[in-house]
């Protein structure tokens, strides 16, 4: 394990238009995935969002959100230091596969090619690193995004139901991917998802939402 | 500083246009210390009022105003709504979307060197079907009614409807609609006709106001293609503010504010149509009929969008055909011989005036460009939205500079700057473009920026990317293609403007454009047919650009193929 990071989410309330969507109490320790379920309209993605610090201005949201112990409740997206993965790998059409892990390598960060070839051969992509990521299978644009998520060295991660668009094979195999490496990180996670299988995969608590 | 965008669009929209008619209205009724008028008094009114024609003049600004709107939109509705898909559709709406670059002088050019009496059309008949042996003595260019004008004006204003209404029609799922309404019986064109069209309009009515205002006071088309014994009215009231006689500018600002009246007036009128035309229309849609009409329309649009666009085409190529002509006898088809000598001629005078044109409409562009991007860059960012539909909101501001008439609000301007003691040159210029590129580049670039995948930006930021970062690293590369798009509009915009020009520039600073329209009267067709394609292919080579660059920038990068 390198970095141990806790999350603590204190008495979180959002509500749109004077309705409440959702209230939640958690704490998710180090390599450790907390899985939020619920039905379609349940607040699972208004929930992230806030975490992530992209909560629309419509919404009303009161409670904290610590980080290592600090609040980031107030902080900008980028200064959170909270990383995404969506249902779709989101792979900068417009950068090549090494262009879109670079994007992910913090700015002073020594040696960025080795740390990107070693991340590419770690996920079985060695050598891919000038293609177009367009030319790249569903799989290997989900492995690579992983990658991104990871070189960009968050303290914690969120995942909006990140395995749904996969094939039912590739599913397994991502699902074990992604939490191992998560928790090989020692990244505290919260998952989103409808999907009894991926929280039993994640192994961790499970929350559900009304 | 991204906070202040949507004002600043707003009053660099919005105040010179209000400063512009206030200072109409003074001199209107006497006031111009400026020119000795120190009373307020109704006699320009009055002086207005004796011209002879006058009413002639109304009318026909006021006719083609409506008649133009009214044809052009049946033109555009019937297209699409027996659009197939076939290759023949395919191929007329890549051939319509490059004539919206065409400017409104060079396609009045062209298509009076087709329609006048010594004309393509007339050489092609002559003498076989004519028996002209030579040009008949006939006022067909600049009739007495304005139907060359109006002619004109269709052959501009269907490319610039049609391209609309493509732009708003993906978000009414028109397939499904007409799916739907085929498996309750009906035939495909009557079934767009009454589900799509009647959900299209709303969405394109502020461009058919902007059609209608631009058709009742457009003055370099009416300039080429309009009657002369009385002009159109805003024809009269350039005639009348340049006059050596400075006394019968306020004569002059009192027919800007009947510009004004008159343009309303047409609008207004426009909307009792459309109320009428509900009414009626209603009773048509929900009356159960299937089949009549069916291919009577089709064939109709098919047929009346081929005849406009090929006329706009072969008019652009007659200016060409002349541009290299040598000596030309009348009823022949082609010259009899070629030459370049037009073209060396007017070489040396052409160069000062194109360089001219590109810096105005680069600066104006750019501009227009950082705005546009600021202010939808702050919707982004604030993640507040403003409300699209409603008319007094500020898309509806966005469109007063095309819906106030330019003539009616530009004088006014021009008596504010000299009050000012700005003297006319490039900067007052651009300054006055800025007013027409700024709505036209926003509206071309907003949709796409708004459609734009907002997790693309969620994700750099979760990277690490601050959200300048985020904007000049994934947002702007992403969205390359709609902003050279922008850019390539505001370009073809700026390029064609003949009334800022003229009036902000006190006629000097030269463009091409008011270059190509001040020899309108002098009848040399072979300097025209230079000057009109040359301003004819200025913008395109905008699109052209903004077309292939995109495509050479990622030609090795598939998922930037087709916009995001």
């Amino acid at each position: 394990m390198k970095n141990r990071h806790q999350l603590m989410l204190k008495d979180i309330h959002i509500a749109l238009e004077d309705v409440t969507l959702l209230a939640l109490d958690a704490e998710v320790n180090p390599g450790e995935v907390l899985t939020v379920m619920g039905p379609s309209g349940a607040g699972k993605s208004t929930l992230l969002a806030f975490v992530a610090g992209f909560l629309a201005p419509a919404f009303a949201a009161s409670g904290r959100v610590l980080l290592d112990g600090r609040d980031i409740t107030g902080l900008p997206a980028e200064r959170r230091g909270i990383g995404l993965l969506f249902q779709d790998p989101l792979l900068f059409p417009h950068l090549s596969v090494t262009g879109n892990l670079r994007f992910g390598l913090p700015r002073a960060t020594p040696d960025k090619a080795a740390r990107i070839a070693s991340a590419l051969a770690a996920i079985g992509l060695a050598g891919f690193g000038e293609r177009d990521p367009a030319t790249l299978s569903g799989g290997q644009q989900s492995r690579v995004a992983l990658m991104r998520l990871l070189l960009s060295e968050p303290r914690a991660v969120l995942l909006d139901e990140p395995f749904s668009r996969l094939d039912s094979h590739l599913r397994q195999e991502m699902r074990q991917l992604v939490f191992d490496r998560l928790r090989e990180a020692g990244l505290p996670s919260l998952l989103v998802t409808h999907d009894h299988q991926d929280a039993a995969a994640a192994g961790g608590p499970i929350i559900t939402l009304e | 500083m991204l906070r202040f965008a949507p004002a600043l669009i707003v009053t660099l929209l919005v105040g010179p246009i209000m400063a512009g008619l206030a200072m109409a209205v003074l001199p209107a009724f006497g006031y111009l210390p400026a020119l000795g008028g120190t009373e307020f008094s109704l006699s320009h009114w009055q002086a207005l009022f004796a011209q002879p024609g006058l009413w002639r003049s109304v009318a026909i600004s006021f006719a083609s105003g409506l008649l133009t709107t009214a044809v052009s939109l049946s033109v555009v509705l019937l297209f699409l709504a027996g659009v197939s898909g076939s290759r023949l559709d395919h191929w007329i709406r890549r051939l319509v979307s490059p004539l919206l670059s065409v400017p409104h002088a060079a396609a009045a050019f062209g298509l009076a060197f087709l329609i006048a009496p010594s004309g393509l059309i007339a050489r092609l008949a002559s003498p076989g079907l004519t028996g002209w042996e030579r040009p008949p003595d006939l006022l067909i260019v600049q009739d007495p009614w304005g139907i060359a004008l109006m002619a004109g004006l269709i052959l501009k204003e269907i490319p610039f409807l049609l391209l609309m209404s493509l732009a708003a029609l993906p978000q009414l799922d028109p397939e499904r609609r007409v799916a739907m309404a085929r498996s309750l019986g009906y035939r495909p064109t009557i079934a767009w006709l009454k589900v799509v069209a009647p959900a299209l309009y709303p969405l394109i009515r502020l461009p058919v106001y902007a059609v209608i205002a631009y058709a009742t006071s457009v003055v370099d088309m009416a300039l080429i293609l309009g009657p002369t014994l009385p002009p159109t009215l805003a024809v009269s009231i350039l005639t009348w503010f340049q006059a050596p006689d400075l006394s019968r500018r306020f004569m002059a600002s009192a027919g800007a504010l009947l510009q004004l009246g008159v343009t309303a007036a047409a609008l207004a009128s426009w909307w009792g149509l459309e109320r009428l035309v509900a009414c009626l229309g209603r009773g048509w849609v929900e009356g159960g009929q299937r089949h009549r009409g069916e291919w009577p329309l089709r064939t109709l649009g098919k047929g009346l969008i081929l005849l406009t666009t090929l006329t706009a085409f072969v008019g652009i190529a007659t200016l060409a055909l002349h541009s290299v002509s040598g000596f030309w006898r009348f009823p022949d088809t082609l010259p009899h011989s070629f030459t370049l000598l037009h073209w060396q001629r007017t070489l040396p005078s052409l160069a000062g005036p194109v360089v001219s044109t590109l810096l105005i409409a680069g600066v104006a562009t750019l501009l227009a460009l950082a705005l546009t991007l600021a202010a939808l860059e702050n919707e982004q960012r604030s993640g507040r939205h403003p409300n699209q539909t409603r008319l007094l909101s500020a898309m509806g501001l966005l469109y007063l500079p095309l819906i106030v008439p330019q003539i009616a609000f530009l004088f006014g301007l021009v008596v504010v700057m000299e009050s000012l003691g700005t003297r006319p040159q490039h900067a007052l210029v651009i300054f006055g473009h800025l007013l027409f590129v700024l709505p036209y580049v926003f509206l071309s670039l907003s949709e796409a920026y708004r459609r734009f995948d907002p997790r693309w930006s969620q994700v750099a930021l979760s990277l690490g990317a601050t959200p300048d970062g985020a904007f000049w690293r994934v947002r702007l590369p992403m969205l390359l293609a709609p902003l050279l798009t922008a850019m390539a509009v505001g370009l073809a915009v700026s390029i064609g403007q003949y009334l800022p020009t003229q009036l902000l520039g006190a006629g000097r600073v030269p463009t091409v454009t008011t270059e190509a329209v001040s020899l309108a009267a002098g009848g040399d067709r072979r300097l025209i047919g230079v000057w009109a394609l040359v301003q004819a292919s200025l913008p395109l080579v905008g699109f052209i650009i903004a077309v292939g660059l995109p495509r050479l920038l990622w030609s090795h990068r598939r998922g930037m193929r087709g916009a995001p």
